[in-house]
């Protein structure tokens, strides 16, 4: 291309002429696509936010049948418990990369695997956890199986959050908590990962909002219905809110369940309500985590 | 079972002061046990959890080949999709639909995102870090994670109704507004690691270029972009497996019509979309459930594949920089 180019224009001053056109040209194209991209973003976001709550009415937001009060309470309550398997397990395996893991084809099979991980459809996860934790347990839906697979999907993102915030972290912590005495273990658990928490922090906060949009690793796993009384709470219970063993549809399958429209009159309401809450959701989790990245890299001198 | 080596291994890290810290800690022996325990089992579990998985999907996902006798190249190159949905199998099992309808789609929101996608990374880097490390970068990064379902609702709503005005159709599910949707979602991963591999060329190519006066767009072309190429291909490639693993966004606007796509508005079907909308009829254990669950197996090998391409790209990449 950059021959052709050249042997067309044998003048020199044309040559250079096409070179100052071309550039300028160029230079209006990329503030144009830049321009194009963060309206529509900035639209894309605002009109679902503006659309959903402008087609709600009150009782959608009832904590009922008919709401999705229900629906927000099982995607918190998933995210949560999904977390509450990854976070320990992410980070105890970050630290091993970090830490412990010495160059070599297990620590190179350990990366390709988190790679795997990270990149598997989460269709497949869902298939995964739909044949290990419904179809081998013989269970119905629940909300707990969903929550292992969301955990599967935020593992890789907090392990290796965790190995790079580890990893980062100014040599001298290491060498003179060593050098005073302490063990690694003392070593990383007093002194490295505090230094390391608010990167990791970040990590989790990203994957919670990954977590809220999940749905096609729950269709087949958390189910797609949600029965709550809320005057019962005994955990055992079928209907009480924090049995993780009930089936627990989430605002991003109350919206797939919406495509077909043949539930009720209000479905596609229902579903654009449901759509600005989960954005709300997830924008408020990823400016919250790039908040506090923006934090850590001032605070850090941008030193990198 | 290995006791003697983790204490070793705990020990032998503080180096030189190693038998030290032996002496002086015995009494913490049982948590440094403990602890490292944890954190090798961690690790260890991070290994057998991509392999357990796809373990079960090869298991269930070759049903089709052993218990019901079906050929790989029927699987792969039929269009002939007819199984039973029972244990007793007969049916047909082409999944050659699917496959198209997946790699078309997929190629299609390659070829609409990509220039896109270097267009605003070399905005952010080249034209104007400043407007675009303040603005763009963090919009693009947000954008990231937007619920797929979300585009999916959007594209039925939205995108759907404006092709069917557009082009007159009858409906407007088709392999366009499967493309479209693909390709906004695309677009952040792909953008956000093109700018990271462009950032990384160093500056003394691009002053070498500026210093035999070069234009900047002439810099981007010749110097930068091929400069930063492997890293850009490694973020084309993780977008298409993005794309390729995607389900439920496709799914709502694909029109899941089991046919090869005549042209680029017409509906087709793809191997998420059949899994996620037909996997919660099938029989357990049945012909057509098992047939899914190949589909699944394909999905899983095609992102390894995908992966192995990274690694060679990235492999590719260095004996090239070794070389210079």
């Amino acid at each position: 291309m950059q021959q052709n180019n050249s042997s067309k224009h044998s003048s020199g001053d044309m040559r250079i002429g096409m070179a100052l056109a071309a550039d300028r040209v160029m230079t209006g194209v990329f503030y144009l696509v830049a321009g194009f991209f963060l309206v529509l973003l900035f639209a894309f976001a605002g009109y679902i936010i503006i659309k959903g709550f402008a087609g709600a009415k009150l009782y959608m937001f009832a904590f009922a049948k008919g709401g999705i009060g229900n629906q927000f309470f099982n995607t918190v309550y998933l995210v949560f418990l999904a977390l509450l398997i990854s976070v320990p397990i992410g980070i105890l395996s970050g630290v091993y990369m970090a830490e412990y893991a010495k160059p070599g084809r297990v620590t190179h099979f350990l990366r390709i695997a988190i790679e795997t991980l990270s990149s598997l459809p989460s269709i497949v996860v869902g298939l995964f956890g739909y044949l290990v934790f419904i179809v081998l347990t013989h269970a119905q839906w629940n909300l707990f199986s969903g929550a292992l697979a969301v955990s599967i999907l935020s593992l890789p993102l907090i392990s290796t959050t965790t190995e790079d915030a580890l990893r980062s972290l100014p040599e001298s912590y290491k060498k003179g908590s060593l050098g005073m005495g302490a063990t690694l273990r003392q070593t990383i658990v007093t002194v490295l990962l505090p230094a390391a928490a608010p990167r990791i922090i970040t990590g989790v906060i990203l994957a919670a909002g990954r977590g809220f949009g999940e749905a096609a690793a729950l269709l087949y796993t958390a189910g797609m219905s949600t029965d709550i009384n809320w005057t019962v709470w005994n955990i055992a219970s079928p209907t009480c809110a924090l049995n993780p063993f009930r089936p627990g549809e989430t605002l991003s399958l109350a919206i797939w369940g919406a495509r077909t429209e043949a539930l009720s009159a209000d479905s596609a309401e229902i579903a654009n309500l449901s759509s600005a809450v989960l954005m709300i959701m997830v924008l408020t989790f990823s400016i919250l985590a790039h908040t506090l990245e923006g934090r850590i890299k001032k605070k850090m001198g941008d030193t990198k | 079972m290995n006791n003697v080596e983790t204490i070793d291994r705990s020990t032998g890290r503080g180096s030189s002061a190693g038998p030290m810290i032996r002496a002086r800690d015995i009494g913490n022996f049982p948590k440094e046990h403990v602890w490292n325990g944890f954190v090798k089992g961690a690790g260890i579990f991070m290994i057998i959890l991509p392999i357990a998985i796809g373990i079960f999907l090869f298991i269930k996902g070759c049903g089709t080949f052993t218990t019901y006798g079906h050929s790989i190249t029927e699987f792969l190159f039929s269009a002939d999709w007819n199984p039973a949905d029972d244990s007793a199998g007969g049916g047909t099992v082409g999944a050659a639909v699917y496959i198209v309808g997946s790699l078309y789609t997929c190629g299609l929101a390659l070829l609409i995102a990509v220039p896109f996608s270097l267009a605003a990374a070399i905005f952010m880097t080249e034209i104007a870090p400043v407007l675009g490390n303040r603005f763009l970068k963090p919009a693009v990064e947000i954008f990231v994670g937007i619920p797929s379902v979300v585009y999916g609702w959007i594209g039925l709503t939205i995108l759907i109704p404006f092709l069917k005005a557009v082009f007159h159709l009858n409906q407007g599910f088709s392999v366009l507004a499967a493309g479209i949707v693909l390709a906004v979602m695309i677009f952040p991963s792909i953008t956000t690691l093109s700018a990271d591999a462009i950032r990384g060329v160093s500056m003394d190519c691009r002053k070498g270029a500026y210093g035999m006066g070069a234009t900047r767009w002439q810099v981007i072309y010749q110097i930068v972009l091929p400069a930063a190429k492997p890293g850009v291909l490694t973020g084309i490639i993780l977008g298409l497996a993005r794309a390729f693993g995607e389900a439920l966004a496709v799914a709502m606007v694909i029109g899941k019509t089991r046919a090869f796509p005549k042209s680029i508005l017409s509906a087709t079907s793809n191997l998420t979309s059949a899994i996620a909308s037909d996997m919660g009829g099938a029989m357990e254990g049945g012909e057509y459930n098992t047939a899914l669950w190949t589909m699944a197996l394909l999905l899983f090998l095609i992102s390894l594949l995908f992966i192995f391409i990274v690694h060679q790209i990235g492999k590719h990449g260095e004996t090239e920089n070794a070389a210079k």
